[in-house]
């Protein structure tokens, strides 16, 4: 009888642990697919909100952290402002604060390293003149590091060639060159192959988007 | 045992597992005030489930979870704020107030009296780059800081004239411990240069008042420098220009942990001299060596050890008519040897304490010789004008030593206490005429302990109160200064601000040794402030009252003059405005500045309180930059204006001091012109950078008086002017290795 209370207890916990990782990854998913068709601040807040509840909660996986992180910093560039960064700030500083949390667990991932870069990407343009030097020259770095980590990232050529394509024609930038490097990442995107179906995939949809501007 | 209860056991276990009791929960989120906050997040801590509050501050959400959970509503900017409740009901409601947070962001700044120049403050209102690029500053870190209110137009002697003080009463710091000759020793009528590269620091903190306890020994003002962190990059740099060459190397470790820097530039005025006609006639054409040395080694992740060396030679002759007899010359001739060394750490200690310690050491030997000469530049004795043939030897060495522990308290609130100690030694040997030698010494021992808090109360409302206390070995006294500054927000921008200080500082060295006993100077400041920050704009007003107390004054001791008691006085009040705009003219910015100064005093041989002959009562700048992309140049215009100034024959017959002739200068006018080209710009080739510099002061040549100087019999009198009416620098650097283009685009846009 003792037996049997063991095996029913085994067996238990089994249904249990994988409901519970199971539950994940469908949260994750849900969450995930509702990511890749927002573009609005509210709703990028909420969806950061329950990716962040899903990391505190799971307290070991990265890639909750990563998505509370990105879906925060999209906020921030849904806001559609430029030079604003009392308004965009917060929205930063939250994203940081979380993808800070997400490197912590994951050190050294290319994906980290792409969200920081879009992060002080956002501050930069809060204040363009007076944030140049400090987080135009982080953001370059995050971006140069993102690129050593995993050359084959195609997220790392769509934000380089967005960029390019944003920069003025005085400081070295170009619409042409821009393209070129999205036509690079749509390369890289063909053969990329996530880990997993909550591993980072976004970016194509964008590419194409500025590539038909 | 038997089945049954493990059964039993068992279907309860699955039955708790699969027996979805839905909880909902919803509430409101407020601030302290009752208004809604939008965005929170609220969360059943350890579960998926929770909400975001919507625009009214609702929320709500249902969670399957069952037993005793805790609710987290968190929200940038407060508090994050936790709940205990248990999830036995269908149906929750909890309504939240979440306090809000004081961080650095939204905190007030306490600001009264200073203006703070440096990459990231959020009340600062020059960075380093403008006090590079001030049209009327040629460089110079002071230059810069006299476009700013409260300081004075005085142009015939460096230092830095705040608030109806003299300039002795304005100390500048380096890293927290005090530089002793901040200037290249004076010269009769010429207005020098300070010594440091603007682009040295990092941070620049002109206080005009009321400024913190960590810092003593200075009546009116304190310019507090802050010296650069390891670069970014290595980098070589060459520079050459109409009055000299220079070259620099700067070397960073692979790992940006450390990195070290040497630099040499050689000053020869000669050629500038040969086009551009100097009112003296230079028999020893100034000539400057000065090299340094530098390293910086990160000793941990947070903290840094700095170290700065420097070392200057410089040497100059001239003559000028004499005004004391007419055919004859003064020749006025003077060597500068300084050296000055400067050791800093910063770490933190734990999470809540850092270390800041400094020290520093200096050398300065002056050697002045003067002589009358007669029409073929031959030394003559003329009785009764012995006294003009003289050589003077200074020798002094200077040595800091300040260590400063801050405690984090609560909030953005801190604690910040340590202890200073200055010595000095001055000697100088006197050789008059005959040969006679009068040898005198002066040395000092300042000790000095000081205690300071920042509290925060809250975000709209902090306190900054401190006390410092010295003691002084020369005057055998002690002293003890309170200070405390108050700042209020009234708005997302604007704010209030209030300060009071004690101040004390010793005698002027120049007035000693003295045979009385002597006190400290003192003065209390008195200031308000309203102050309205915008990314793009600037606006400051200012109102101050000064009261001296116990300032030197002096009578004539055996043919020299030396501090013979306390009794002096003074006050000083004034009305300040600043204002800078980068906002309503694109790529266009421009500050002006105004202050009104009414100030009395009766110091040294003053026969009662009269307005010193630095102060004007009012003083005026307008300063423009505008940068044209398309040229690539940037243009830097300003404009000063002050006021006439007063100026008196002073003179003892023996019976006490009496004004025997006295009057005003006419208005001061300057206006300074520069222009930074840059060649490479946009080019993608990183890696070397190329400024061009043209600069004028005084574009339009209009005459500037700046007082009179009388002769010894006081029969005649002479204008004391600048050695020319405009001078213009012409020059070009180079640096490789390092892309420093961006910088100077995205300051001057």
């Amino acid at each position: 009888m003792k037996k049997v209370f063991f095996f029913s207890l085994l067996l238990l916990t089994g249904i249990a642990a994988n409901a519970q990782s199971e539950k994940y990854v469908k949260s994750m998913e849900k969450l995930i697919q509702a990511m890749d068709t927002t573009w609005n601040t509210d709703r990028l807040v909420e969806l950061s909100n329950s990716f962040e509840r899903i990391a505190d909660a799971e307290k070991t996986q990265w890639l909750p952290y990563y998505y509370a992180a990105l879906a925060r910093v999209n906020a921030g560039y849904a806001l559609g402002k430029n030079n604003a960064a009392e308004q965009t700030d917060p929205y930063a500083n939250k994203a940081e604060e979380l993808i800070n949390k997400a490197d912590a667990l994951e050190a050294n991932n290319s994906e980290i390293y792409v969200v920081k870069k879009l992060i002080n990407t956002l501050k930069l343009i809060g204040d363009v003149m007076g944030r140049y030097m400090t987080a135009g020259a982080a953001s370059a770095e995050a971006l140069a590091k993102a690129k050593s980590l995993n050359p084959e990232n195609p997220r790392v050529y769509l934000q380089e060639g967005i960029d390019k394509m944003n920069t003025p024609p005085q400081f070295g930038g170009s619409v042409e060159e821009g393209k070129k490097i999205l036509e690079k990442s749509l390369e890289k995107f063909k053969a990329f192959k996530p880990a997993s179906s909550i591993h980072p995939q976004w970016g194509e949809s964008v590419a194409q988007r500025f590539l038909s501007r | 045992m038997s089945a049954k209860p493990l059964l039993l056991l068992f279907i309860l276990m699955t039955g708790v597992y699969s027996l979805h009791a839905q909880t909902r929960i919803s509430g409101k989120v407020t601030d302290k005030k009752g208004r809604p906050l939008y965005s929170a997040s609220i969360t059943l801590k350890d579960s998926y489930d929770g909400a975001t509050s919507d625009s009214a501050g609702n929320y709500s959400f249902t969670t399957t979870e069952t037993g005793s959970f805790v609710l987290v509503i968190s929200a940038s900017g407060y508090q994050q704020t936790e709940i205990p409740l248990t999830l036995d009901q269908p149906e929750l409601k909890v309504d939240v107030q979440v306090k809000e947070q004081i961080t650095e962001l939204r905190a007030v700044v306490i600001s009264a009296g200073t203006f703070e120049a440096s990459d990231k403050g959020r009340t600062t209102v020059l960075n380093s780059i403008d006090i590079a690029t001030t049209a009327s500053g040629m460089g110079d870190i002071t230059g810069a800081l006299k476009t700013l209110p409260g300081a004075q137009q005085v142009g015939e002697t460096e230092g830095l004239f705040v608030r109806g003080g003299t300039a002795s009463e304005t100390r500048t710091f380096i890293d927290g411990t005090p530089v002793n000759n901040f200037f290249y020793s004076s010269v009769p009528n010429i207005s020098q240069r300070g010594r440091f590269s603007p682009f040295l620091f990092k941070g620049t903190v002109f206080s005009t008042g009321g400024y913190s306890a960590l810092y003593g020994q200075a009546l009116s003002a304190a310019l507090i420098l802050e010296s650069v962190d390891i670069p970014d990059e290595s980098e070589g740099r060459v520079n050459v220009s109409v009055i000299g060459l220079g070259a620099g190397l700067q070397h960073v470790a692979k790992n940006k942990k450390s990195s070290w820097g040497v630099n040499y530039d050689y000053t020869n005025l000669w050629p500038a001299f040969r086009v551009i006609k100097q009112k003296q006639d230079f028999y020893d054409v100034p000539v400057y060596h000065t090299a340094d040395a530098n390293f910086r080694i990160k000793t941990s992740a947070t903290g840094i050890l700095k170290y700065y060396g420097y070392f200057s030679h410089n040497k100059t002759g001239f003559r000028t008519n004499s005004i004391d007899t007419l055919g004859y010359k003064d020749a006025f001739g003077l060597k500068n040897l300084n050296t000055y060394h400067n050791l800093s750490w910063k770490e933190k200690i734990g999470r809540k304490w850092r270390l800041q310690a400094g020290t520093s050491f200096s050398v300065n030997n002056d050697d002045i010789d003067s002589h009358l000469q007669d029409g073929t530049n031959k030394d003559i004795l003329l009785t009764g004008l012995e006294f003009k043939q003289f050589g003077l030897e200074s020798r002094g060495r200077f040595y800091n030593l300040k260590a400063v522990l801050e405690r984090r308290l609560r909030n953005l609130s801190m604690l910040r206490f340590g202890a200073e100690y200055n010595y000095s030694n001055e000697r100088s040997v006197y050789t008059a005429y005959n040969g006679l030698r009068f040898d005198q010494r002066v040395e000092e021992h300042i000790k000095a302990a000081f205690a300071e808090t920042d509290v925060y109360l809250t975000n709209e409302l902090a306190a900054k109160i401190g006390t410092r206390f010295e003691h002084s070995s020369l005057l055998g006294k002690v002293n003890i200064a309170p200070r405390a500054s108050l700042a209020y927000r009234l708005g997302e921008e604007s704010q209030a601000s209030l300060a009071y200080g004690i101040f004390y500082q010793n005698p002027e060295r120049r007035y000693l040794p003295s045979p009385y006993d002597l006190n400290f100077s003192r003065a209390a400041h008195y200031i308000a402030q309203y102050q309205k920050v915008s990314r793009l704009t600037t606006l400051r007003l200012e109102a101050f009252y000064k009261k001296y107390h116990n300032l030197i004054k002096t009578e004539p001791f055996n043919n020299t003059t030396v501090a013979a008691n306390n009794n002096g006085y003074g006050q000083a009040h004034g009305v300040e405005l600043f204002w800078r705009d980068k906002k309503t003219i694109k790529n266009f910015d421009y500050w002006i500045s105004y202050s009104y100064l009414n100030t009395k005093r009766d110091f040294l041989n003053y026969p009662g309180a009269l307005t010193p002959n630095f102060a004007a009562t009012h003083t005026a700048s307008l300063v423009l930059k505008k940068f044209v992309l398309d040229w690539k140049t940037g243009f830097n215009l300003s404009y000063t204006y002050a006021t006439p100034r007063k100026y008196y024959n002073i003179f003892d017959d023996g019976t006490g001091s009496k004004i025997i002739d006295q009057g005003e200068t006419p208005d001061y006018h300057n206006v300074g012109f520069s222009m930074n080209y840059l060649p490479k710009l946009g080019t993608k080739k990183k890696g070397q950078f190329t400024v061009l510099v043209l600069s004028v002061n005084n574009i339009f040549g209009l005459k500037q008086i700046y007082g009179y100087n009388y002769s010894y019999n006081n029969i005649r009198r002479q204008a004391i002017i600048p050695p020319s009416r405009t001078f213009v620098f012409i020059g070009a650097f180079i640096s490789f290795g390092v892309d420093r283009t961006d910088d100077i685009i995205n300051n001057n846009l």
